[in-house]
């Protein structure tokens, strides 16, 4: 949006327009430049600032000193080791049962049932607004009497508020395909709907996919309520039962957690980039 | 109506001069296409439709928008499943078979090739379904783009070709797997005039080349006159008429293929006992039509079909012309305000200029009475 904006005032300067006309467009610019810069700035500030406080709260000690003991003592910080592997496991079994069913269901409606989409958009939306301990009554309830007492339990509950966003991410991206045209080729073609699935539209919703998984992996990995009301000691759980005892290495871990989930975002996004231009290099190469 | 359109296919790649009927092809199957109905809603697309195409032949389904010719041809495609009716290939019912087992290529309006695959993979996919294996797959994948010319492109994904060389693509991965009857559905809407014009000319060649039957849906008369073998002009789910494109433009069997096909003239004209008089002539009838003698009605009168010379007082004056190379097109204005086309050859238009006072006459032997506007006449 920036270049636009610079190219149209330096041509304005360039062809020296210096008529009334031409110098109010000018200020009028300048000040919509302004303008822009001083809205980045305060949502900057509004973002980058608590992230500030929280890394200069884990890097200095009680004498105002800059040291990275709260980031090395957390790996020995009595019960994270096992927080932080129950958290992965969690998030690994999430995706996969959220990817399991989610896709397979968002693709069919597409196809067969496009008028049902919009019911199924409404449905989707249901666990931002019903609250947790009646999620969790409800996956009690309906859950196989053997996960009733292990921690995947939260798994199932993770799935049911993970939806509404792999869903959207998975329909974004099938709605940026040519779905029906696609399946339709691929059956003219003897493709099974098994073939079709996986040889056509999956290859084409990557980046959905990836989407979708951060969304649940961050959730995971930012998900208090129900795993505190589950009693299981997740990462974001023990995060919060650390903070009374140490708050300088509760606090690295929080802002770990944050930095990780941005760097895996930044790291899958730029495969995905480096697989389309090595596509591209090959295509060039031939 | 009633028709019945049969079908048949074969295909094959032997190395053959394009649009050269390749005599070693394998005979395909016939299709039949009875009494189909289908409905949405309150909506008939298809009423009744029945057609039968030849082995080898290249029928075009012709009409406006919402006349149900790819309701038509994804019936047949096996994408739609029909209220009732049944479709025959090779007088085999296939209503219960699946899309994927009807051996059937389909090129599609929107491009459909698979953007994660290279256009050599899209060419392939049909045969890797089939259980081709790769080295064989790709060479006849190779072989088919060598025939549309695209095998420099063969790595290139989709994204890096333009629209007429995606739809090659598309016709060549509808090919390669030999099908059985070859379905287009509006392949040339969505490209620029001249590539539309280059890639008709190429599917007729390979279809005539692999003596493939094909079915053709458009709604671009010009395309489907000049390509096919026959056409089908339909209407409100029905068949208005089937024929050879010169029949079709020259004895229309109904009002509405007459004003479909080709330029067509309403002009006003008084019904008699044997016929009309339009621009002072009587010409008789052709078809039946019950209106009250004197009563005014509408002819139906081709630009071609009439005379016009430049005279001192007339009964029309010359609006425009359009050039159109050997012939040009003037637009004359009536009395009533109605206003015709005529088509003279340019050397006598040259003498004709806009504001001219003419006078018009009907060289038609016979004519047809237009339907009335929002009218249908049932047949």
């Amino acid at each position: 949006m920036v270049v636009p904006v610079v190219a149209a005032d330096t041509a304005l300067r360039r062809d020296g327009d210096t008529s009334a006309g031409g110098r109010s467009a000018s200020l009028s610019w300048r000040r919509i430049r302004a303008w822009r810069g001083i809205v980045l700035g305060l949502t900057g500030i509004f973002f980058l600032l608590p992230l500030y406080a929280a890394l200069r709260f884990a890097l200095e000690n009680n004498l105002g000193h800059l040291t990275l003991a709260a980031f090395s003592a957390i790996p020995h910080t009595t019960g994270f080791i096992p927080a932080f592997l129950l958290s992965v496991r969690l998030a690994a079994v999430t995706m996969a049962i959220t990817m399991a069913l989610i896709v397979p269901t968002t693709i069919y409606v597409h196809v067969k049932y496009p008028k049902l989409l919009v019911a199924f958009d409404a449905i989707t939306f249901l666990p931002v607004g019903i609250p947790p301990i009646v999620l969790i009554i409800g996956v009690l309830q309906s859950a196989p009497f053997v996960l009733k007492s292990t921690p995947y339990l939260l798994a199932l509950e993770y799935v049911i508020l993970a939806m509404p966003f792999a869903y959207r991410s998975l329909d974004a991206g099938l709605r940026a395909i040519e779905l029906k045209t696609l399946v339709d080729a691929s059956r003219s073609l003897g493709g099974s709907w098994l073939a079709t699935l996986w040889r056509v539209i999956v290859p084409n919703l990557r980046s959905a996919f990836l989407s979708a998984m951060i969304l649940t992996l961050a959730l995971v990995f930012g998900e208090f309520t129900m795993a505190s009301l589950d009693l299981y000691t997740t990462l974001p759980v023990w995060v919060v039962n650390t903070d009374s005892i140490t708050a300088h290495v509760s606090v690295a871990v929080s802002f770990l957690s944050l930095a990780l989930t941005w760097v895996l975002l930044l790291a899958l996004s730029s495969v995905d980039r480096r697989r389309f231009a090595r596509r591209a290099l090959i295509v060039e190469g031939t | 109506m009633t028709e019945m359109l049969r079908v048949s296919m074969s295909t094959h790649r032997a190395d053959v001069t394009p649009g050269t009927p390749d005599r070693s092809v394998r005979q395909g199957a016939s299709v039949e296409l009875l009494d189909l109905h289908r409905h949405f809603g309150a909506t008939r697309a298809l009423d009744g439709m029945s057609l039968v195409i030849e082995p080898g032949e290249l029928v075009s389904l012709l009409g406006p928008s919402g006349c149900g010719k790819t309701t038509a041809l994804r019936v047949l495609a096996g994408f739609d499943v029909p209220d009732s009716g049944k479709v025959l290939v090779d007088g085999r019912d296939i209503g219960r078979v699946p899309s994927q087992d009807r051996d059937m290529g389909m090129v599609f309006q929107s491009y459909s090739l698979f953007p994660n695959m290279d256009a050599r993979d899209n060419v392939a996919f049909g045969l890797r379904m089939r259980g081709v294996k790769k080295g064989e797959r790709r060479r006849r994948a190779a072989e088919l783009l060598e025939m549309v010319g695209l095998i420099k492109e063969a790595r290139k994904y989709p994204h890096q070709l333009s629209g007429g060389q995606q739809q090659r693509v598309a016709l060549a991965r509808a090919l390669a797997i030999e099908p059985r009857v070859l379905l287009l559905d509006e392949p040339l809407s969505a490209l620029d005039a001249k590539v539309r014009v280059q890639l008709r000319e190429q599917i007729r060649a390979l279809q005539t080349r692999l003596q493939t039957t094909t079915v053709f849906v458009t709604h671009d008369q010009e395309e489907a006159l000049s390509i096919s073998d026959r056409v089908c002009v339909m209407r409100s789910g029905r068949i208005e008429q089937v024929d050879v494109p010169s029949l079709l433009y020259a004895r229309p069997a109904t009002p509405f293929v007459a004003e479909f096909v080709g330029t067509m003239n309403r002009i006003p004209a008084r019904a008699t006992s044997s016929g009309v008089v339009v621009l002072g002539r009587q010409v008789p009838v052709r078809g039946s039509f019950r209106v009250a003698l004197g009563s005014t009605v509408d002819v139906l009168v081709r630009p071609e079909e009439l005379t016009i010379s430049a005279v001192g007082v007339g009964t029309g004056v010359v609006m425009g012309k359009t050039f159109f190379g050997a012939v040009t097109r003037l637009a004359v204005l009536l009395d009533g305000a109605v206003t015709v086309q005529v088509d003279k050859s340019t050397a006598d238009a040259a003498s004709i200029d806009p504001g001219a006072a003419v006078e018009l006459g009907v060289l038609a032997t016979e004519v047809m009475v237009a339907e009335p506007e929002g009218e249908r006449w049932t047949r």
